[in-house]
C-alpha cells in the first residue's frame, strides 16, 4: 500500500513537471525587465536563448535622460563617437527620457556576448554597462 | 540645447551663535563634465539664521552656465552680496592674499519654484522638491546633469528639499561689461536650526579619482564642533583645519562694513576648513554644532540614515502584542504564584 502511494505521488510530480515545461517552451517569447536606477542597469548581466523573441521592458527611474543600446564591440565603438541625441526606429537602440519606460523586442540568432550601454557623456564610465549572453 | 558648464567658486558663510554653514555648488559642463576651480565658501550662523555668501565668476565665452546648491532651509532673502567679504576672509587666513576666488555655478532643478531673483547676469531660483523633481526641472530648463546626479540629488533632498539653482548668462555678463574673472556675490539669509555645509555636491560629475578642492569659512558665535572632524578617519583625509581662532575685532569690523553684512556680531569664532579630497571619497557633508554642546549631527553630515521612516506594516502591532503576551502571561502567572507562595509562607495577607 505504501509503495502504491509513493508511485502515485511520483507519477503526479512527473505530470506536473511536464505541464510546467509545456507552459514555457524554450522557443517561446520572453519578457525581461531592465530597470535604470542611479545610472546603473539592473540587472547588469543577462542570459537569453538564441532564436527566441525577447521583449525588453526598459524602465528609467532616474530624472535624467538615458539610452539602452545593445550590440557588439564595433557597434558600441561607433556610438561612442556618435552624435545622435535620440534613437528611434531601431529596436536595439532605445532612448529613455526621464522617468519613462519603453519596450523593444529582439531575437538573437548567434550565440555570443553583447553589451548594453548608455552612451550619454560619462554614463558608460560611471557604470552604465550590462552584458547579455546568448546561448 | 542650452548646457550648463562653468567653473565657479562659491563662498558661503555661516556665522552665528551656534554654527556656521555654507555650501558650494556643483558645476555642470556642457558635456556633463564638471570643471570646478578651487571653491571658496563662507557660511555665517548667528541667532538661528544662516548667512550664505557665494560668488559666481564670469569665466568668459558665451551661453549659459549653472549649478545646483543644496540648502538647509528656505531663504528669507536672496540679494546681491557684499563686494569684498569673501576676499577679506581669504586675506585673513592667507596673508599674501591672492584675490582670485572662484564662483560656484548652480543648476536649475525642477520642482516648486519658491523664489526667483535676478542679480546682474545671474538668474537664481530657489526650488523645493525631491531629487527626481529637481532633476526633471533641471532638464526642462536646459541643464545637463551628470550620471551621478540622481543619487546625489536624492542624498540632499531626503534631508532638505530646498535647492538653489543659479544660471549664469555669459552673454548678458559680456553685455554688462563684466570682465573674465569678475564675480557676482550672492547673499542668502536662511533661518534654520541645522546649519550644515554641503560638500558632496562638489564632487558632482567628477570621476572617483578626480580631485575636489575647496575652502570653507565658518563664522560662528562659539568654537564649533565639526563632523567629520578635519583630519579624522571619517573625513578620509580630505579635510584639513587650516584656521581656528577667535575672529579679530578688526576682521569683524571690516566684514560688518560691507554691504548687507550688518548682522556680523561683536564677537565670533572664525574657522577655515580646506577640502582636498578625491571625488570618490567625498560622500559626506560638514555638520556643525556651534552651540557648545559638541554634538554635530550624523544626519546633517550624511552619515546617518535620513528621510521618513517606513511606516510599520499593519500586522506589526498585533505581532508585537502577541509577542508581549507570550512573555507577559507566564511572567504574570509566575509573579502571582510567587505572591501566593509568599503569602502562604507568612507574608502580608492578600486581603483583610
Amino acid at each position: 500500500m505504501r509503495h502504491l502511494w509513493m508511485r502515485s505521488a511520483a507519477l503526479l510530480l512527473l505530470v506536473l513537471a511536464g505541464l510546467t515545461a509545456g507552459c514555457t517552451p524554450a522557443n517561446t517569447a520572453q519578457r525581461i525587465k531592465i530597470t535604470i536606477h542611479y545610472s546603473h542597469f539592473h540587472p547588469s548581466a543577462l542570459t537569453v536563448p538564441r532564436g527566441v523573441p525577447i521583449t525588453f521592458v526598459l524602465v528609467n527611474e532616474d530624472p535624467i535622460d538615458h539610452e539602452w543600446l545593445i550590440g557588439d564591440a564595433a557597434f558600441h565603438e561607433r556610438h561612442r563617437q556618435g552624435t545622435e541625441a535620440r534613437h528611434d526606429g531601431r529596436p536595439n537602440e532605445v532612448s529613455l527620457p526621464p522617468l519613462a519606460s519603453s519596450e523593444t523586442t529582439l531575437t538573437f540568432t548567434t550565440p555570443g556576448q553583447l553589451l548594453y550601454i548608455c552612451h550619454f557623456p560619462g554614463h558608460e564610465a560611471y557604470g552604465m554597462v550590462g552584458t547579455l549572453t546568448v546561448t | 540645447m542650452r548646457r550648463l558648464a562653468a567653473p565657479l567658486a562659491a563662498l558661503a558663510f555661516t556665522l552665528a551663535i551656534t554654527a556656521p554653514t555654507l555650501a558650494c555648488g556643483g558645476l555642470i559642463g556642457p558635456n556633463g563634465a564638471v570643471n570646478l576651480l578651487r571653491t571658496t565658501t563662507l557660511a555665517g550662523y548667528h541667532d538661528g539664521v544662516e548667512h550664505y555668501v557665494t560668488a559666481f565668476e564670469f569665466a568668459g565665452g558665451g551661453g549659459a552656465f549653472g549649478s545646483i546648491i543644496p540648502l538647509p532651509g528656505i531663504p528669507s532673502s536672496v540679494v546681491r552680496g557684499g563686494d569684498w567679504t569673501l576676499q577679506r576672509l581669504v586675506r585673513e587666513t592667507n596673508p599674501p592674499s591672492p584675490f582670485a576666488f572662484e564662483a560656484a555655478g548652480a543648476d536649475l532643478a525642477r520642482a516648486v519654484v519658491l523664489q526667483q531673483v535676478r542679480i546682474d547676469a545671474l538668474d537664481i531660483t530657489i526650488l523645493k522638491g525631491g531629487g527626481a523633481e529637481i532633476g526633471v526641472w533641471a532638464k526642462e530648463h536646459g541643464f545637463s546633469l551628470p550620471p551621478d546626479a540622481p543619487e546625489v540629488l536624492d542624498f540632499y533632498a531626503n534631508r532638505s528639499p530646498i535647492f538653489m539653482a543659479a544660471s549664469f548668462d555669459a552673454d548678458a555678463a559680456a553685455a554688462r561689461g563684466q570682465a573674465v574673472g569678475d564675480g557676482t556675490p550672492v547673499h542668502l539669509t536662511i533661518p534654520t536650526k541645522n546649519p550644515w555645509v554641503p560638500l558632496r555636491i562638489l564632487a558632482l560629475g567628477k570621476s572617483a579619482g578626480e580631485s575636489v578642492q575647496a575652502d570653507v569659512y565658518l563664522l560662528t558665535d562659539d568654537h564649533p564642533a565639526l563632523l567629520p572632524a578635519p583630519g579624522s578617519k571619517l573625513a578620509e583625509g580630505g579635510l584639513r583645519l587650516a584656521h581656528s581662532d577667535a575672529a579679530s575685532a578688526e576682521l569683524l569690523t571690516d566684514l560688518r562694513s560691507d554691504k548687507g553684512m550688518e548682522w556680523i556680531p561683536e564677537s565670533a569664532w572664525l574657522t577655515k576648513v580646506e577640502i582636498d579630497a578625491a571625488a570618490g571619497d567625498l560622500r559626506f557633508d560638514l555638520a556643525i554644532d556651534a552651540t557648545g554642546a559638541g554634538k554635530p549631527s550624523m544626519r546633517d553630515a550624511g552619515f546617518a540614515p535620513f528621510g521618513p521612516l517606513p511606516a510599520p506594516s499593519s500586522w506589526d502591532p498585533l505581532w508585537v502584542k502577541l509577542l508581549a503576551a507570550s512573555f507577559a502571561i507566564p511572567l504574570g502567572g509566575a509573579w502571582l504564584l510567587a505572591s501566593v507562595a509568599r503569602n502562604g509562607s507568612g507574608g502580608r495577607p492578600l486581603a483583610g
